[in-house]
């Protein structure tokens, strides 16, 4: 078994003259106050990477730097999945007995370190270099793509999309670490810039500045234990070129396999932590994942299905959307909120019962998927 | 039938794959018209129409196209000037 025994996350938004390693230990030191585990007692260090800061060997960069001699090292780069991957990684370390405790941390600034334009223009290298990135497209081209062909498949609106920034919007305006604070509506993300169409500015994450960590361990601390119940991936290609058709995507097969994995079904799943970097990505997720019937996400979202207290609250910190993307430790955040609503310490955000969450991230173009399902388990034979 | 250039199949790894000229003719299988584009080079030309088209011969392409482009549509490649380079650009077939 494995428990999650540690969490951190930074506020998300502006840091500036903060650095990526800097960030990485902020939430790293938190993550370790929060397990109640002492440097020393890290064995095991997985870390994503930094566009702003690229190192071919970041883990060990921050382990010397943070002051921790590992057993285990290294980095980890499966875009918007690198979170999920590092936690499915530390579990199987930690349930084979090669680690007793692993830190999984990652951080970047990259809101303040680099242009606007550069962060775009690094990530859209994810697109083949001889057959898309020549097009001059961008992250939110390749996911444009995918929603114009969606909307027209299941028949879904611009305005049900919107719904999705108004909904994580929400959630982020009761988070005070969240990077935005003002509520909008359907009508402002109609109105906002558009940047690739049917995207515009308010479908999109933003940049921004933050980190985030977390502690995977044999044996659990606290007296609510988080143990991750089972988890599973699919990668079902890199390009949007060469990606399959809308029902055979990686999401499905990812969840079904997790499913498998642990025994568990959908209506299991009491708190959801999707992958959000845009509107569109929420809710081919959410349908994909089962959590709405195929082309009915946006309607369960704007009957409150989805709000905190709502039948599947989802990403009550805010998500990519709202509370902000800072990289790998972007999707990391919805994994702390997670652990905040099962540990019951989600303040003024927390949900009712958040005995069973399902987590999910997505990489590239829908190309790289982890499923999760979390269980909490509470002290009964201590 | 493969699109992206490899040296063998994908599919079953035989070497030499038979090189062959597509028709150029397709069908829209999706649309994204960038307004904001993140290079000095490329901003000079929004907003620009992306698709993915499914052409006649049974693979799928990412190019440009006319902005008023609608999935679905049937349309011819020729090519056009992109920021320093030639890319594929497809209209409405006549």
């Amino acid at each position: 078994m494995s428990f999650i025994t540690g969490v951190g996350l930074t506020p998300f938004g502006r840091h500036e003259g903060s650095s990526s390693l800097d960030l990485m230990s902020k939430a790293a030191q938190s993550a370790l106050d929060d397990a109640g585990l002492k440097r020393a007692e890290i064995d095991g260090i997985l870390c994503g990477y930094s566009t702003v800061s690229p190192h071919i060997m970041l883990a060990t960069v921050f382990a010397e730097h943070f002051g921790i001699r590992p057993s285990y090292a290294h980095a980890v780069q499966v875009g918007g999945a690198t979170g999920l991957a590092m936690t499915m990684l530390a579990h199987h370390l930690v349930v084979s007995g090669v680690c007793r405790n692993v830190l999984v941390v990652a951080g970047e600034n990259r809101l303040t370190g680099q242009s606007r334009d550069a962060s775009i223009q690094a990530l859209a290298q994810v697109g083949n270099p001889d057959y898309e990135v020549p097009l001059g497209p961008t992250i939110p081209a390749y996911y444009g793509l995918v929603a114009s062909r969606y909307m027209h498949e299941y028949g879904v609106t611009e305005r049900d999309l919107a719904e999705f920034a108004v909904l994580m919007r929400a959630h982020a305006c009761t988070h005070p670490g969240a990077q935005f604070h003002d509520p909008i509506t359907v009508a402002d993300v109609m109105a906002s810039r558009p940047v690739a169409m049917p995207l515009k500015l308010l479908d999109c994450c933003p940049v921004s500045d933050g980190g985030a960590a977390f502690v995977i361990s044999r044996e659990r601390t606290g007296k609510t234990g988080v143990r991750i119940r089972g988890c599973a991936q699919a990668h079902t290609h890199q390009h949007v070129t060469a990606a399959p058709s809308l029902s055979e995507l990686g999401a499905e097969i990812a969840i079904a396999r997790a499913k498998e994995a642990t025994g568990l079904a959908i209506s299991d799943v009491r708190y959801a932590a999707i992958y959000d970097s845009f509107t569109i990505t929420l809710a081919m997720l959410l349908e994909d994942l089962g959590l709405a019937g195929r082309g009915e996400a946006a309607a369960r979202a704007r009957a409150g299905h989805f709000s905190r207290d709502g039948e599947m609250p989802l990403n009550t910190h805010g998500g990519l959307l709202s509370y902000g993307h800072c990289g790998v430790g972007g999707a990391m955040a919805h994994l702390v909120e997670a652990h905040l609503q099962m540990t019951g310490r989600a303040a003024n955000r927390q949900v009712r019962d958040a005995s069973i969450a399902l987590l999910h991230g997505d990489g590239g173009v829908l190309s790289s998927h982890v499923s999760m399902f979390l269980e909490r388990v509470r002290r009964a034979s201590v | 039938m493969q699109y992206l250039h490899r040296a063998f199949c994908a599919a079953c790894g035989t070497g030499g794959p038979r090189e062959a000229r597509a028709s150029g003719r397709g069908r829209v299988y999706a649309t994204s018209l960038v307004c904001r584009a993140a290079t000095p080079e490329t901003r000079v030309h929004v907003p620009y129409n992306i698709l993915l088209v499914d052409c006649a011969e049974g693979f799928r392409m990412m190019a440009h196209g006319d902005n008023g482009l609608a999935i679905g549509d049937a349309v011819t490649a020729s090519f056009k000037p992109f920021a320093g380079k030639l890319v594929p650009y497809f209209t409405k077939e006549a």
